[in-house]
């Protein structure tokens, strides 16, 4: 497969927030503010990234009835970089990410694309996989993580935008608004796709 | 007698006011795929209170008689991680052999309680909380009731709506998730429980 087919695909065909709705743990729990959303976005990147390599290197080393304690040890590994890396050059995300960081080893983007993809991969192809499925994670967490803190809080990474008259509707930054936003984003972009091949019929 | 009043706050504050699946957002993945009927659902929160019990007083024996002796304690997600997946493994072994039924019903979401965020995070929210050891089996017992209460109220839920009238965008993902909101907003109304 191409490599900017892939990247494409992680990106928006199989976003694995959007379309695979994987991960949603983190997706609901750190939209409460946008730099939260690529905070964590990120790190699960560089974790998705080693991973996928690792996996991918790997292939012919590990037999097949092990592989999925051989995953975990990879990825627990990386999470525990990653989180060390934060903890050390980012510590204000790394106290608002809080317990997420290690919990992203339980991400199920993660071990599904080591399982669905880098183990049956080249490394390159695999890097690649990673930054896609990374990036378009990202992005739906920056996008949940907007709308969220725009309607509760009435700032956008910080910078209040709205005027003095907006009164914040709180509850997009508590739990239910987590669910609310993602529902009826997940059923627009169900209309939108819909629509679109309705279109090209 | 403040050591009770101590058990029975984190009791209730993992079955209701911090519930961890509509406050905390831990065990989504299960809540949103197994809970589409009120048995499968009930035989799922059985299996993880056993995990959830066992693996809180695992890791808490594997933190401090392990990890901070040898001052290995970076390692905790590691150690943590792999702990639970033998755990899972062994519970899926038992649940093999006492009730194939069950072991059918669940199907492929019992080997994936290994990556159920609620296990892992109560494990690392006991040794945050520094809890002593009969806090943590508390903790990690309280937190597997609040998961099973939520995800069988959602089951019973999602068996009407199977037979309600969805526009098409909204079915599936979409329209449980705007239920669990609901409910989350509920369950918000537990947090004048305490002062």
């Amino acid at each position: 497969m191409k490599l900017s087919r892939i990247f494409i695909n992680g990106l928006l065909n199989e976003n694995p927030t959007f379309r695979l709705v994987l991960g949603m743990c983190p997706t609901l729990a750190l939209t409460t503010a946008a730099i939260n959303g690529v905070g964590m976005g990120l790190a699960t990147t560089f974790v998705l990234v080693g991973s996928n390599l690792f996996v991918s290197l790997l292939k012919g080393f590990v037999p097949s009835k092990i592989r999925i304690p051989a995953f975990v040890v990879v990825i627990a590994t990386f999470v525990t970089i990653v989180g060390m890396l934060m903890e050390g050059f980012f510590p204000e995300i790394y106290k608002s990410l809080g317990i997420y960081i290690p919990l992203i080893v339980v991400n199920c983007i993660i071990m599904a694309r080591a399982e669905a993809f880098a183990f049956k991969n080249k490394p390159l192809a695999s890097i690649v996989d990673g930054l896609a499925m990374g990036f378009g994670f990202t992005l739906a967490l920056l996008l949940l993580g907007s709308i969220r803190e725009l309607l509760g809080a009435g700032t956008i990474f910080g910078i209040k935008v709205t005027p003095i008259a907006f009164e914040p509707a709180v509850i997009m930054i508590l739990p239910p608004g987590a669910f609310f936003t993602l529902g009826l984003l997940l059923a627009l972009l169900n209309k939108l796709t819909d629509r679109a091949s309705k279109g090209s019929k | 007698m403040e050591y009770a009043g101590k058990i029975f706050l984190i009791l209730l504050s993992s079955i209701l006011i911090n519930n961890f699946i509509l406050s905390r957002f831990l065990g989504i993945c299960p809540f949103l795929g197994v809970s589409k009927r009120v048995e499968t659902a009930l035989g799922m929160g059985a299996a993880v209170t056993f995990v959830m019990a066992m693996a809180s007083v695992l890791t808490y024996l594997v933190q401090y008689l392990i990890l901070e002796p040898l001052e290995i304690a970076y390692l905790q997600t590691i150690a943590f991680i792999l702990v639970i997946a033998a755990l899972v493994q062994f519970v899926e072994m038992v649940i093999q052999k006492t009730s194939p039924s069950l072991y059918k019903a669940l199907g492929v979401y019992l080997p994936l309680i290994t990556t159920n965020c609620a296990v892992l995070g109560v494990a690392i929210i006991n040794i945050q909380e520094g809890f002593d050891l009969l806090e943590t089996l508390i903790n990690g017992i309280g937190g597997a009731v609040g998961f099973t209460l939520a995800i069988v109220l959602f089951a019973g839920v999602r068996e009407r709506l199977e037979l309600a009238d969805i526009p098409k965008p909204l079915k599936g993902f979409p329209i449980a998730l705007i239920t669990a909101g609901l409910m989350s907003v509920a369950f918000l109304g537990f947090q004048g429980l305490i002062r």
